[in-house]
């Protein structure tokens, strides 16, 4: 029997359901807020280009079985360490684009020691692994701030006094990048273009892709078919607001909208990492591990050494997602900026339909632009509603635990529930 | 000996070993830069107590087999709701004490039993899905305080909507049962003399000395005590109980429960009720020694000193007794009232003990983790 629509359209709602509910709060939300579209694209724009690449180094450990990697904390302290070397030494050459090279080599040895510890703990506390990374990365913070307030200063010497507080023992509450680390990913902001003519570039890329399969292989598949709609659609769009003024002000505002171009290809270069794994026989080992632990190992794969690969990459992932994150806001909270991280990252991706065992780019890129469409609105939301910006922060933390705590119950119900049958 | 000497410092015993060990260093270390020591002894038996109602919730939760309860949080704020309810009614002292307990304990309940109800249906993930469901409450709970219709004005903004962050108790139920048969050994400053103070509050010293012409040198907060023992041994008859029996034995060996003919997830919802009244109880009891209530984000995190507490009396996450609490409180508390001023001795800037207390907390939480695995 042929599906109706009317039963596939139910399969994909309740395939989407969460998605959907957070596209119709996210909207309810804008409007109630009365801000204007142009405030929530910059605003939305410059969150995706810090966040995303957090989001997705969360990615690797899903696949892996070992649920979400609360423990990517350590590795933006990995992150920051490292930019507070950099910042340290100020080395004439590495300024800029490769003061933020320098600092992501830096962070890459620190990471992985990290990643290696992290992933022989939670192979000690299999099946508890999410509150285990969680609560190893409350420890891991305890011995960073000691050893950032107690020991830089009288262990280890620093060389830029500026970056000490007036004791001479531990570094300040803030840290400011000078000019020069400042956006060095973009080269200070260089290569901010406007974010149109990157959508443009983008869905010709696509389009061209498509077609080449087309010419191959002489068929191309329903999915393949409405990207090549999507995209030409897409086009066609951003070639008017970018070339014509036949829209009302509000959308042709949009024109002078920027991106972080070269942010956007680590992002977009992560995407592609995550989507190649799969098909390498590392991916293949993952996916075995997460499935079932006795099966891979009976089947010769050494799960355990499998699950600390999988931290270690997500680690280091995570320390140059907080690099990317820290050098776009160009100050860095020495004791704060990693604290929310994980909580944030988890979030997103659960609000873009991700589950405990199962999480793709899609999810995370879809996660990071709801999450942050609703957080950047709800403090207006909340003030325009009940008039007062306090209930909407505190409506968006709810946000943040309530969606983590939901979605991890249901799935464990789930599994309960087959487990059962 | 040998035997019990290994005994003490394997399994689930380490922690209190190394942390009595720990202990003991920083009391020897006080004596040595020269800090009072009564004081310290003092503040100490006051935290020990305050605190350890909080922890003794840990218990129900444990022995049912939940684990430790990560959503403390929950009865923490049923226990916070009861008692800005009493305050409005502005009554002072122990009837406000008593009334915001009888307030709280019926929401507790309630609220317990749906969170029983509800780690039923996640069975094997209870640990990170109480922790966000704290959370989750918590931050759900910031909303309720700003629209809660109260209007008490030494609980609300003079200016603006809803409650205050913290709300002084001085008129309410603060340091009621603290002060309740207490001794206090009081030095005045002019003559070096000390003088015994029974029953009487800290005010009726500073009235009788202005300008801290005395200070409370010692204090025996008698009440405060009895209530935390009292309570302990409350749980302690409901364990030895047919009920509580039931209970441990679910917590114990589930298979086995229910083949003994044991309701197992009924007894989960019972461990988890109780679990939750007592933190709201305890709540209460924290908030008039310490003085202040504290609402909104104050609740967020305090599952976690009170989980880390039993374990370091030696509980794990499928084991704990009454003892555990009070030895575990006794040394976490103490510890953390002692290696403040000594810290601060040593290193004057920053706030080392509270560096400490992040590393010991969560070294400690992990551990006990590390011995939960085996399931796969």
């Amino acid at each position: 029997m042929k599906p109706t629509v009317t039963s596939q359209l139910k399969k994909f709602l309740i395939k989407n359901i969460v998605v959907i509910v957070f596209v119709v709060i996210s909207i309810l939300a804008f409007i109630a807020s009365k801000q204007s579209l142009y405030f929530l694209m910059s605003q939305l724009l410059e969150r995706i280009s810090r966040n995303s690449f957090l989001v997705l180094s969360l990615l690797i450990p899903v696949m892996a079985g070992m649920g979400l990697n609360f423990s990517i904390i350590i590795g933006a302290m990995a992150g920051q360490a490292a930019l507070i070397i950099v910042t340290n030494y100020q080395i004439a050459f590495w300024n800029g684009f490769g003061g933020i090279m320098l600092a992501m080599l830096i962070a890459v040895p620190m990471a992985a020691i990290f990643g290696i510890l992290t992933g022989m703990l939670l192979n000690k506390t299999k099946g508890q692994e999410m509150i285990a990374s969680m609560i190893v990365g409350f420890f891991a913070n305890g011995i960073y701030q000691f050893i950032f307030l107690f020991a830089v200063g009288g262990l280890f010497t620093v060389r830029n006094k500026d970056l000490l507080l007036t004791s001479g023992v531990g570094l300040r509450n803030s840290i400011t990048f000078t000019e020069t680390l400042k956006f060095g990913l973009d080269f200070g902001g260089v290569t901010k273009v406007p974010f149109f003519n990157i959508l443009m570039v983008v869905s010709v890329i696509i389009i061209l892709v498509y077609l080449g399969l087309f010419f191959i292989k002489k068929k191309l598949t329903v999915k393949q078919k409405s990207g090549i709609v999507v995209s030409a659609a897409v086009l066609v769009f951003s070639a008017l607001i970018m070339y014509t003024n036949i829209f009302p002000l509000q959308i042709r505002m949009l024109k002078s909208l920027t991106f972080p171009a070269v942010s956007g290809l680590f992002i977009a270069l992560l995407c592609g990492f995550n989507m190649i794994i799969i098909k390498t026989k590392l991916g293949q080992d993952f996916r075995a591990v997460g499935q079932n632990q006795h099966i891979a190992a009976v089947s010769g794969i050494n799960v355990n050494r499998v699950r600390i690969i999988a931290i270690t990459i997500s680690t280091i992932l995570a320390a140059w997602g907080q690099i990317i994150f820290l050098q776009e806001i160009g100050v860095m909270n020495t004791f704060g900026s990693h604290v929310q991280i994980a909580q944030f990252s988890v979030a997103a991706l659960l609000v873009g339909g991700a589950t405990v065992s199962k999480a793709t780019n899609n999810n995370a890129i879809v996660g990071v632009i709801l999450f942050h469409t609703l957080f950047i609105v709800s403090p207006f939301a909340g003030k325009e509603l009940f008039g007062d910006p306090q209930i909407g922060e505190f409506f968006r933390t709810f946000v943040a635990y309530g969606v983590i705590g939901l979605s991890l119950g249901l799935y464990a119900w789930k599994t309960l529930f087959t487990n059962k049958k | 000996m040998n035997k019990f000497l290994k005994n003490m410092t394997s399994g689930a015993n380490l922690p209190r070993f190394i942390i009595s060990s720990f202990f003991l260093l920083v009391c020897v270390m006080a004596v040595i830069v020269k800090i009072p020591f009564t004081t310290l002894m003092s503040d100490t038996l006051v935290r020990f107590a305050m605190n350890g109602v909080l922890v003794l919730a840990m218990v129900p939760s444990i022995q049912s087999g939940l684990g430790p309860n990560f959503a403390l949080p929950i009865g923490i704020i049923a226990g916070l709701v009861g008692s800005v309810v009493s305050f409005e009614f502005g009554i002072a002292g122990f009837g406000g004490l008593w009334l915001a307990i009888a307030i709280s304990i019926p929401l507790a309940l309630i609220f317990g039993y749906l969170y029983g109800q509800m780690l039923n249906k996640v069975k094997g993930s209870e640990l990170i899905v109480s922790t966000y469901t704290g959370f989750s409450i918590v931050s759900l709970m910031s909303i309720g305080w700003i629209l809660m219709p109260l209007k008490h004005p030494e609980m609300t903004w003079p200016l603006g909507k809803g409650l205050r962050n913290i709300i002084l108790l001085d008129n309410s139920f603060g340091k009621m049962l603290n002060d309740f048969f207490s001794w206090k050994y009081v030095r005045v400053a002019e003559t070096g003399n000390l003088i015994t103070f029974f029953n009487r509050t800290d005010k009726y010293i500073s009235d009788l000395y202005p300008n801290n012409a005395a200070v409370v040198e010692f204090t025996i907060p008698t009440g405060l005590l009895i209530f935390f023992f009292l309570f302990c041994f409350v749980v302690f008859l409901f364990n030895r109980s047919k009920l509580g029996m039931e209970m441990r034995a679910a917590g114990d060996n589930p298979k086995f429960a229910l083949a003994s003919g044991i309701n197992v997830d009924k007894m989960r919802v019972l461990g988890a009720t109780l679990s939750t009244v007592i933190a709201s109880i305890g709540i209460v009891v924290f908030s008039q020694s310490y003085g202040y209530l504290q609402l909104y984000q104050a609740p967020l995190f305090m599952a976690f000193p009170a989980i880390a507490a039993i374990l370091i009396g030696g509980a794990s996450t499928q084991k704990a007794k009454i003892f555990h609490v009070i030895i575990g409180t006794f040394l976490f508390q103490g510890l953390l009232t002692m290696s403040l001023p000594v810290a601060n001795k040593l290193i004057v800037e920053g706030n080392l003990s509270e560096v400490l207390r992040m590393i010991i907390q969560n070294g400690v939480i992990l551990y006990a983790l590390t011995k939960v695995g085996g399931q796969e």
